[in-house]
C-alpha cells in the first residue's frame, strides 16, 4: 500500500481559518484588554483572506479530494464567501456589545472561527464522516459560545440544554447514518446515491435511518417538533452569540439538507418529501403562532427563525432543481435579514440594558426616524411584504411547491405568512404609534451604523440584481447531480 | 438645431416644464416667488419655442416620428414603454398647449400675486404641461393613460388649490369622483385593447383594427357586441368624463372653485379636450364602427345644446363661460361624431385662443372687482378697462361664430359637415348644433352686456378702485386676442383642405365629409360671403340681437320672462336637478350600500367573525401552546422522542 499525497489545494481555506484560529488563540495570550482589537483585527483579516482564498480556488466543475471525502463545487464556495461576509458582519455588531459587558475577550473571535471551519466542513463535506465531523466541531463551538458569559444563570442553562439536547441529535443522526451504512454498504455521499439507485425505497430498513437522519437534521434546522431548545438557547445566550447562532449556522445547516438528503438520499425523495411536509406545516404553525404569544424580541425572532425554516424547507420538499434553488435564495436572504434584526436589537443595548424586551422598542421613530426605518424595512422582508427581497424569498418558495402542484400546502403556507405578519407588524406599531418610555440616545460606532445601513438597505437594493442571486443559486444547485 | 438631435428635442419639450415645476414645487422656498415665476416660464417657453418653430416646420416637412425613447420595464410581455409619436396632429396640440399655457403662466404673475401659494402654484401648472404634453406626445396608451391620469391629478389638485374653502374641496372631490368613473371606462377599453389586439402600441393597433371589424364579443349573455364598437364605446367613456359630456359634466361647472387661470388652461383649453384629442387620435378605431360614431355624435349633440342653454341663467360670470365651454366641447364632440376630425381639431384650436382668452378676461374683471363674480354687480365698465373690455369683444364674437373671427369658421364647418353626415342621429345634431349657435350668441353677449355694458351695478367703494389690470394680465389677453381674431382664417384652408393632417386622421371614403366640403369649398371669400346669408350665420346675429333687446334695451323683461317660465327657469337654474339626481341616487344608493355593507359585511362578517374572531382564536393557541415550552430539559427531550416515535410509526405503517 502507497500513502498518496492528497490533494490539499481544494481545502486551503479550510486549512488557512484553522491555522489562523489556533494563532489568534495564542496571540490573544499575550495581549492586555486594551490590545483586544488586534485579536478581532486578525479574526476579520482571516475572514477577508479566506474568502481570497475561496474567490482564487474558485472551479467550475466539482473536484473531488481526500478520496472523496471533500467536495469542492460552486455550491460550496458560494454559501463559504455568504459564510464568512455574515461572520464577518457578526463579528463588527458584538465587538461593543462584549466590550461593554466584559466579555471582550479572544476566545469569541476563535470560538466562531472554529465554528465557520465546522461550517466549511459541512459546506464542503462528501461523506457521512466529513458532514459529521464538520457537525460536531461547529456545534461544540456553538456551545461554549452560549455558556460564554460564566456567571450568568440563564446562558448557562441555556447551554446545558442545548449541549445535552444537541447530543441526542448527533447521537440519532449518528444511528441513521450508520443505518443506511448497514444497507448500502458506503459512507461516501456520492457512492450511497448509487447504491439506492439499485435498491427499493420502501425498503423498512432505509426508512428507519432515514427518519433518523431527518431528525438529526431537523434538530439543526430548529424545525418543529425538535425545536425546543430554539427559543431557550436565542434567549438565553448573549445576543452577540444569539446573533452568531441565527446566521451563518443556518447556511451550513441548509448545506447539510443538500448534501444528505439531495446529494445522498434524493432517491428516497418520495418519501422524505412526506416527512418534511409535516416538519414544514408544523415548523410555519408553531413557529407563527407562539410568537405571537411573546413579549421578549429575541425569543420572538427564535419562533420566527422556526417558521422561516418550515417555509426554507417547502423549497426542498418539492424534490426540483428549481426548489432546492429557491430554497437556498431562501436561506441567504434569511442570513442577511436575521443578521439585521439581532443586529439591531445589539445596537439598541447599551451596558445594563439590553433592548431585548417588545416595550424597548416604544417611540423607536421620537428617539431615531432612521434606525426605526430599517427595523422597519428588516420586518417588512420578515413578514415578505414587497418589494423587500422577502416577498420574493417567499415568493419563490411558494411557487416550487404548486410548481409540483403542492396547492394545498402552498396555501396553509400563504396563511400562516398571514398569521406571522401580525407579530412583526406589532414592532412596527410600537416604533412609529407608541409613546417612547426610553429617551436616552442610540449611540453606536461608526462601523456599526454603517453596516447597519448597508445590512437592511440590501434588503432593497439587491432587486434588480436577484436574477443574477436566482442564478447562481441554480448553477450551484445544477452541479449536484 | 443647436446640434440637438429630433430626439433629445422631443424630449426637451415635455421635460423643460417638468424641470421649472420641479424647481418651483420643491425650492420655491428657496428662490421665492420671483425665481419660481421665471423658472416654470423658462421651461414652458423653450417647450413653446421647440413646438412652434422647432418641430411643427420638421413635421409639415414630412418628418413623423414614432418610436420609443426609453424602455422603463417589461411587465408578462408589454413592454412599457416611454414612446412618442410626433405627427401633425400632436404637433399641433403640443404648439397649442405650450402656447395657452405660456400665457396663462404669465398672466398669473399678475392674477396670483398676493397669494400664498404662489410657488406652489406654479409648480402646479407647469407640471400639468408637461402632464398634458406627455399625454398628447404618447405613442402608447400606456402614456395616454399616465398622462390622462396625471392631467387629471393636477386638475383635482388646482381646482382644490385653495383646500381651506370648504367649496372648493367639494368642487374638487366632485371632479375626482366623476373622472373616476370616466376613467374606469377608459381604463376597461385599454384592457380589452390589451386583450384583443395584444399589444399596447397606437400604430400596431391602427394596424390591427381592419381585422376585428367581423369579431364579436359577448358582453352579457345573449348580447353580442362588435369588439371595436365595445373598445371606442369604453374609451368614449374616458373622453366623456375628462371632457365633461352629459352625463358626466357635472363636474365642469364647479370646477370654476379653482383660480381662474387653472379655469382658463385647464377647464377651457387644454384638458378637457384631451378626450377630444383622444377620439381625434382614435379615428382608426371609431371609423370601424359606426355605432360608436352614433354615440359620440349623439352625446356631443345633446351636450352642445342642453349645456348652452344653461349659460343663458347663470349670474356668476365664470360659469357663464364654463357652460359656454360645456358646450362648445359638445360642438367638437359632434365633429368627431360626424368624421369631420379634422374639423373638431381645428375647433378645438380656436376654442383654445378665445376660450382662454374669454376666462382671461373674466379673470381680469374679477381682479378689477376684488373678486366679485356676480355679474348682477357689475356693469358699465368698458370705461374703466379697455383692454379688458376689447379683447373680451373679440373672444365673444369668435366664440358667437360672427366671420371673420376664429370661431366662426371652425364652427361653420362643423355644422355643415353634420349636415352633410350620415351617421345615425346626425339629424338630430344638426338641429341641436344649428339651434345652439342663436343660444351661444345669447349668452355670450348676456354676459358682456351685463359686464362691461349699462350702469355700474357696484356700489360706490368697489366703482372707485376699478381700474386697468396690469400689463402681465393684459399682454397675455392681447396675445391670445391676435390668434382668436386671425387663427380662422388662416387656419382654415391648410387644415381641412389642404391634408394637413395626412396620415395622423384615417377616414373612411364613406364617412368623409370634410373631402366632400372640400369639394363645395371655392376659396376663402366665397366661403364667407355665402356664410352671411347661411342659417347658422342669422342664427348668431338674431342671438346678438336677442341679447341686446333684453339686457340693453329692455333690460325688464328678463326678469319678467323668467316668471313667465317659472317652470323652464326652474329647470335650467337647477342644471336639470342633475346634481340633485346624482346625489339622491348615485350618492345616496351608493352610500345606504355601502352601510349595508359595512355593518352586515365589515362588522359583523369580516371585523367580527373573519379578522377578529381569527385573531382571538390564534391568540388563545398561542397562550395555551406556548405552555409546551416548559423550560424543562426533560420535556423537550421528550417531545424530541416523541417526534422521532410517531414519524417512524407513521412511516413504517403508512
Amino acid at each position: 500500500m502507497t500513502f498518496e499525497m492528497p490533494n490539499i489545494l481544494p481545502a486551503v481555506p479550510e486549512i488557512f481559518v484553522f491555522s489562523m484560529a489556533c494563532v489568534i488563540l495564542i496571540v490573544d495570550l499575550f495581549l492586555s484588554e486594551r490590545r483586544r482589537i488586534v485579536s478581532y483585527l486578525l479574526a476579520q483579516a482571516t475572514l477577508i483572506g479566506a474568502a481570497i482564498l475561496t474567490f482564487k480556488l474558485m472551479v467550475s466543475e466539482p473536484v473531488f479530494t481526500f478520496s472523496n471525502m471533500f467536495v469542492a463545487d460552486r455550491l460550496a464556495d458560494v454559501l463559504k464567501l455568504a459564510i464568512y461576509a455574515v461572520t464577518a458582519s457578526v463579528f463588527v455588531y458584538s465587538r461593543d456589545y462584549l466590550r461593554t459587558r466584559g466579555m471582550y475577550r479572544g476566545e469569541y473571535f476563535v470560538l466562531g472561527l472554529f465554528g465557520v471551519v465546522g461550517m466549511m466542513i459541512i459546506v464542503s463535506a462528501g461523506h457521512f464522516l466529513t458532514l459529521y465531523l464538520g457537525l460536531e466541531l461547529l456545534a461544540l463551538s456553538l456551545y461554549a459560545m452560549v455558556a460564554f458569559q460564566r456567571d450568568s444563570s440563564q446562558a448557562t442553562e441555556a447551554a446545558m440544554k442545548y449541549f445535552v439536547l444537541g447530543a441526542m441529535a448527533s447521537g440519532m443522526l449518528l444511528y441513521g447514518m450508520s443505518i443506511l451504512y448497514g444497507v448500502t454498504g458506503n459512507l461516501e455521499i456520492a457512492a450511497v446515491r448509487r447504491a439506492l439507485a439499485g435498491m427499493d425505497a420502501d425498503n423498512v430498513m432505509l426508512i428507519f435511518g432515514l427518519v433518523f437522519v431527518i431528525v438529526g437534521i431537523a434538530f439543526k434546522l430548529g424545525a418543529v417538533p425538535f425545536h425546543m431548545w430554539v427559543p431557550d438557547v436565542y434567549h438565553g445566550a448573549p445576543t452577540s452569540v444569539t446573533l452568531y447562532i441565527g446566521t451563518a449556522p443556518k447556511l451550513a445547516a441548509f448545506a447539510l439538507v443538500i448534501r444528505l438528503l439531495i446529494g445522498g438520499l434524493e432517491n428516497l425523495a418520495a418519501s422524505w418529501q412526506d416527512i418534511l411536509v409535516i416538519l414544514a406545516v408544523l415548523s410555519m404553525g408553531v413557529g407563527n403562532v407562539i410568537a405571537i404569544a411573546q413579549d421578549n424580541i429575541k425569543r420572538m425572532l427564535a419562533y420566527s427563525s422556526i417558521s422561516h425554516m418550515g417555509f426554507f424547507l417547502l423549497g426542498i420538499l418539492s424534490a426540483t432543481p428549481n426548489g432546492y434553488s429557491s430554497a437556498m435564495f431562501y436561506v441567504l436572504i434569511y442570513a442577511v435579514m436575521s443578521l439585521g434584526s439581532f443586529g439591531m436589537i445589539i445596537l439598541l443595548s447599551r451596558s445594563g440594558f439590553e433592548a431585548e424586551r417588545l416595550e424597548d422598542f416604544k417611540g423607536l421613530n421620537q428617539r431615531s426616524p432612521w434606525y426605526a426605518l430599517l427595523m422597519l424595512i428588516l420586518m417588512f422582508s420578515m413578514a415578505g411584504v414587497p418589494p423587500t427581497v422577502g416577498f420574493y424569498a417567499k415568493l419563490l418558495v411558494i411557487q416550487a411547491v404548486i410548481g409540483v402542484g403542492m396547492v394545498p400546502l402552498a396555501i396553509v403556507a400563504v396563511l400562516f405568512a398571514v398569521i406571522g405578519a401580525y407579530y412583526y407588524l406589532r414592532i412596527i406599531k410600537l416604533m412609529y404609534f407608541d409613546e417612547a418610555e426610553d429617551k436616552t440616545p442610540i449611540v453606536a460606532g461608526g462601523d456599526v451604523r454603517l453596516l447597519m445601513g448597508v445590512n437592511v438597505m440590501l434588503l432593497l437594493a439587491i432587486m434588480p440584481w436577484i436574477g443574477v442571486i436566482i442564478d447562481l443559486c441554480s448553477q450551484a444547485i445544477k452541479q449536484l447531480s | 438645431m443647436f446640434g440637438l438631435s429630433m430626439k433629445t428635442i422631443y424630449l426637451l419639450i415635455p421635460l423643460s416644464p417638468l424641470a421649472g415645476a420641479i424647481i418651483a414645487g420643491l425650492f420655491g422656498w428657496k428662490i421665492g416667488k420671483v425665481g419660481a415665476h421665471v423658472v416654470t416660464i423658462l421651461g414652458v417657453t423653450v417647450s413653446f419655442v421647440l413646438s412652434a418653430f422647432v418641430v411643427l416646420p420638421d413635421v409639415l416637412a414630412g418628418h413623423v416620428f414614432n418610436g420609443p425613447v426609453y424602455t422603463w420595464g417589461v411587465s408578462g410581455n408589454i413592454p412599457m414603454e416611454i414612446g412618442f409619436l410626433i405627427d401633425p396632429l400632436s404637433a399641433l396640440m403640443m404648439t397649442v398647449v405650450s402656447f395657452v399655457s405660456l400665457m396663462v403662466h404669465i398672466y398669473t404673475i399678475g392674477y396670483m400675486r398676493d397669494d400664498p401659494g404662489y410657488q406652489r402654484f406654479f409648480s402646479y401648472i407647469a407640471l400639468f404641461t408637461f402632464s398634458m404634453l406627455i399625454l398628447v406626445m404618447s405613442n402608447n396608451f400606456l402614456q395616454l393613460f399616465f398622462g390622462w391620469e396625471a392631467v387629471g391629478v393636477m386638475s383635482y389638485l388646482l381646482i382644490g388649490f385653495w383646500f381651506t374653502r370648504e367649496s372648493a374641496i367639494v368642487a374638487n372631490l366632485k371632479a375626482f369622483l366623476v373622472n373616476r368613473i370616466g376613467d374606469f371606462g377608459f381604463i376597461l377599453g385599454i384592457a380589452a385593447i390589451y386583450y384583443y389586439f395584444g399589444t399596447l402600441d397606437y400604430g400596431a393597433v391602427f394596424a390591427m383594427a381592419p381585422q376585428f371589424t367581423d369579431k364579436v364579443v359577448q358582453v352579457f349573455p345573449g348580447l353580442d357586441w362588435n369588439v371595436l364598437t365595445l373598445i371606442a364605446i369604453l374609451l368614449f367613456v374616458g373622453a366623456m368624463g375628462k371632457s365633461a359630456q352629459v352625463p358626466l359634466h357635472v363636474w365642469l361647472p364647479d370646477s370654476m372653485e379653482g383660480p381662474t387661470p387653472i379655469s382658463a388652461l385647464i377647464h377651457a383649453a387644454t384638458m378637457v379636450t384631451a378626450g377630444v384629442f383622444m377620439v381625434a387620435r382614435m379615428s382608426p378605431l371609431y371609423e370601424l364602427s359606426e355605432t360608436a360614431l352614433s354615440v359620440v355624435i349623439v352625446i356631443g349633440a345633446v351636450t352642445a345644446i342642453s349645456m348652452a342653454l344653461l349659460g343663458i341663467v347663470q349670474n356668476d360670470i365664470k360659469r357663464v363661460v364654463a357652460y359656454s365651454t360645456l358646450s362648445q366641447l359638445g360642438y367638437m364632440m359632434v365633429a368627431l361624431g360626424a368624421s369631420a376630425y379634422a374639423a373638431g381639431i381645428f375647433h378645438l384650436m380656436t376654442h383654445a385662443f378665445f376660450k382662454a382668452l374669454l376666462f382671461l378676461a373674466a379673470g381680469s374683471v374679477i381682479i378689477a372687482l376684488h373678486h366679485e363674480q356676480d355679474m348682477r354687480k357689475m356693469g358699465g365698465l368698458k370705461k374703466y378697462m379697455p383692454i379688458t373690455f376689447i379683447t373680451a369683444w373679440i373672444g365673444a364674437l369668435a366664440l358667437a361664430g360672427i366671420p371673420p373671427f376664429a370661431g366662426f369658421f371652425s364652427k361653420d364647418m362643423i355644422i355643415e359637415a353634420v349636415h352633410l353626415s350620415q351617421v345615425p342621429g346626425s339629424g338630430f345634431a344638426y338641429i341641436a348644433v344649428l339651434s345652439g349657435v342663436f343660444v351661444t350668441a345669447l349668452y355670450t353677449f348676456r354676459m358682456l352686456f351685463l359686464t362691461f355694458e349699462g350702469k355700474p351695478r357696484m356700489d360706490e367703494h368697489a366703482l372707485r378702485h376699478v381700474k386697468e389690470s396690469p400689463w402681465v394680465v393684459t399682454v397675455p389677453l392681447i396675445l391670445l386676442a391676435i390668434p382668436s381674431f386671425i387663427i380662422g382664417a388662416l387656419m382654415v384652408e391648410p387644415l381641412l383642405f389642404e391634408n394637413y393632417f395626412g396620415d395622423s386622421i384615417k377616414v373612411l371614403a364613406a364617412h368623409d365629409v370634410v373631402a366632400q366640403l372640400g369639394r363645395q369649398y371655392e376659396g376663402l371669400w366665397s366661403f364667407v360671403s355665402h356664410a352671411l346669408v347661411s342659417a347658422p350665420f342669422l342664427l348668431a346675429v338674431g342671438g346678438i340681437f336677442t341679447a341686446w333687446l333684453l339686457y340693453i334695451r329692455y333690460p325688464h323683461l328678463p326678469d319678467l320672462i323668467s316668471k313667465r317660465t317659472r317652470m323652464v327657469y326652474t329647470i335650467l337654474v337647477n342644471k336639470y336637478f342633475a346634481d340633485e339626481f346624482n346625489n339622491f341616487v348615485f350618492a345616496g344608493g351608493t352610500r345606504i350600500f355601502g352601510r349595508w355593507l359595512w355593518k352586515i359585511g365589515d362588522v359583523k362578517l369580516i371585523d367580527g367573525l373573519a379578522v377578529n374572531g381569527t385573531a382571538r382564536v390564534i391568540g388563545w393557541i398561542s397562550a395555551v401552546i406556548r405552555h409546551v415550552q416548559s423550560g424543562y430539559v426533560y420535556h423537550y427531550a421528550f417531545a424530541m422522542i416523541l417526534g422521532l416515535f410517531l414519524l417512524i410509526t407513521f412511516f413504517l405503517h403508512g
